[in-house]
């Protein structure tokens, strides 16, 4: 069989073709505006599913992450939020109470090893502690393995915002105007007019003035989820962690005081909290701005026992994502849509800060003497 | 002469994943809704594209291909060679940089509604954003190999009518 003389280069020059001997139809002007018609369309097809994929609605994941940089400066390498912190060892041991809402092996009898953070809400990782800034526990129960349960909670009863754009709104109107040092007053009344869910919410945090430090903080998982038993039944429930101690004052004027204060205290022995569930109706709201009823049934499945506190470094909780839906068998997440919103940008975040240079972390245990 | 059915069937299945698990891919990371069902959606098919392509692997020596029509000249017949290629490596490369992706972030590998999958690389947050970057660049590698197997495919059956996609359909 001798070779065709009908490639696209001889179509160009010659407009005949022969295959042994046969003549065939010749790609001629009509057949390569099909064929490159059909290409286009298919480019265009493609690229453009590819564009609108990428485009994702009006509130973007990078609109979280631009938004965190806008209002507090770039700092490669820290969380976007939450980049002040210090990680902690410990573990958790069940009483098994919790095996009557939950099939979480977490919950059955016995200890599961835990990593944790102690941090302040937002994204300067240098910036002086206040009493009243939000602080931060960050929690993974048997990381690496398959069952392992993930959640970022906070000192605060509620939160502050029930929708992702809530966030975002709140976040920029929170922005400190650099010639006063204070956020826009008028951005910050305009946006509660506009939200008057944070509004309410801020009025129930203000009622309880914040604890000393971290060692006696409440910190509360706020969003709903799901406790799943055995059989399959499910239950709405909220966590929270109850501390057993009470802390060390932070001492006035330095920068990181209330961090110190904490690894003081974890320098001269454990700290305790109680991990207390409640249960919900199933009429509870799962707004996270609203509190459920006063004497919901409570369960107190364990005990959080912190060992140790270590400078943010590889390897320790500096590199967990501390993402709500990492969950095990047995418990999942409510339709409460910061939950999404919280995993998506906390995914964002994670990709950008392990692929910047790391920089050393103002929280260092190595500088405080027990 | 077409290539046998199970390979235009395993071919076919692989299209439309890779199609799927792309969009989700793009989707996902920009969008805050629904995070969780996108990402395990887009695990699950990944690791079903994996399952398919190894089977695709194992059957390609199994039988003769079909000849490639006159049309293609001893370049292109290379060019044909390294796409082939290029598409059977990025699609057993791209599932793997994204379950060690997972598994360098210390999380679960979960697919298909639950099963658990043994993680493949260390705990390593500076890995994990080495294999995030590599599995960004893939994607893009992948959907331009795609494109070009696609345009190829349809000019030569569009424009040199030598029935280069009845080989696959």
């Amino acid at each position: 069989m001798t070779r065709s003389t009908r490639t696209f280069a001889d179509a160009a020059t010659t407009g005949i073709v022969t295959l042994d001997g046969v003549e065939f139809s010749s790609p001629n002007r009509r057949s390569l505006l099909l064929g490159l018609a059909a290409v286009g369309a298919f480019l265009v097809t493609d690229i453009g599913l590819i564009a609108y994929a990428s485009s994702g609605g009006d509130l973007t994941r990078q609109r979280f992450l631009d938004g965190f940089r806008n209002v507090f400066g770039v700092h490669p390498g820290f969380r976007k939020n939450h980049a002040k912190g210090v990680s902690l060892v410990g573990y958790f041991t069940s009483n098994g109470n919790a095996t009557t809402l939950s099939r979480a092996a977490v919950f059955a009898p016995g200890q599961t090893p835990v990593l944790g953070r102690f941090s302040l809400a937002g994204g300067n990782p240098s910036v002086a502690d206040t009493p009243g800034a939000a602080r931060g526990l960050g929690l993974v129960f048997g990381l690496p393995g398959t069952d392992q349960w993930r959640t970022a909670m906070l000192n605060l009863p509620v939160f502050l915002d029930n929708s992702p754009q809530g966030f975002y709104d709140r976040l920029l109107a929170a922005k400190v105007d650099d010639a006063t040092g204070k956020p826009d007053p008028k951005a910050m009344a305009d946006f509660l007019q506009q939200h008057p869910e944070t509004e309410a919410a801020m009025a129930l945090i203000k009622k309880t003035s914040p604890t000393t430090g971290f060692a006696d903080s409440t910190f509360s998982g706020l969003h709903t989820f799901h406790a799943v038993g055995r059989g399959g039944e499910r239950t709405p429930i909220r966590w929270s962690l109850v501390p057993h101690q009470s802390a060390i004052a932070a001492q006035t004027g330095s920068p990181n005081g209330l961090f110190d204060a904490v690894i003081r205290q974890l320098k001269n022995g454990p700290l305790h909290w109680m991990l207390r569930l409640t249960v919900g109706e199933p009429d509870d709201p799962i707004d996270p701005t609203l509190p459920w009823p006063s004497g919901r049934r409570t369960v107190d499945a364990g005990i959080l026992t912190v060992t140790e506190a270590r400078t943010d470094a590889a390897g320790n909780a500096r590199d967990v994502n501390f993402d709500p839906l990492v969950l095990p068998d047995g418990l999942e997440p409510s339709n409460d849509p910061l939950l999404s919103a919280r995993s998506a940008v906390y995914a964002g975040s994670y990709r950008e800060r392990t692929t910047e240079p790391q920089s050393t972390p103002p929280v260092r245990v190595e500088d405080v003497n027990p | 002469m077409t290539y046998p059915i199970r390979t235009r069937v395993l071919h076919w299945l692989t299209a439309i994943a890779v199609f799927a698990t792309l969009l989700i891919g793009f989707f996902m990371t920009n969008e805050i809704g629904s995070h969780g069902a996108l990402v395990a959606t887009h695990m699950t098919l990944g690791a079903a594209i994996l399952l398919i392509v190894i089977v695709r692997i194992a059957s390609r020596f199994t039988h003769k291909t079909p000849p490639l029509p006159d049309t293609v000249g001893r370049w292109e017949a290379r060019m044909v060679l390294g796409s082939e290629l290029s598409l059977y490596t990025l699609l057993v490369a791209q599932p793997l940089v994204g379950w060690a992706m997972v598994s360098a972030a210390g999380l679960p590998v979960r697919v298909f509604g639950g099963i658990p999958l043994p993680r493949i690389a260390p705990f390593d947050a500076e890995l994990y954003g080495l294999l995030r970057q590599a599995h960004s660049a893939l994607a893009y590698l992948l959907v331009a190999i795609v494109a070009g197997h696609v345009s190829a495919v349809l000019l030569h059956t569009l424009t040199l009518r030598d029935g280069m996609l009845r080989r696959m359909s």
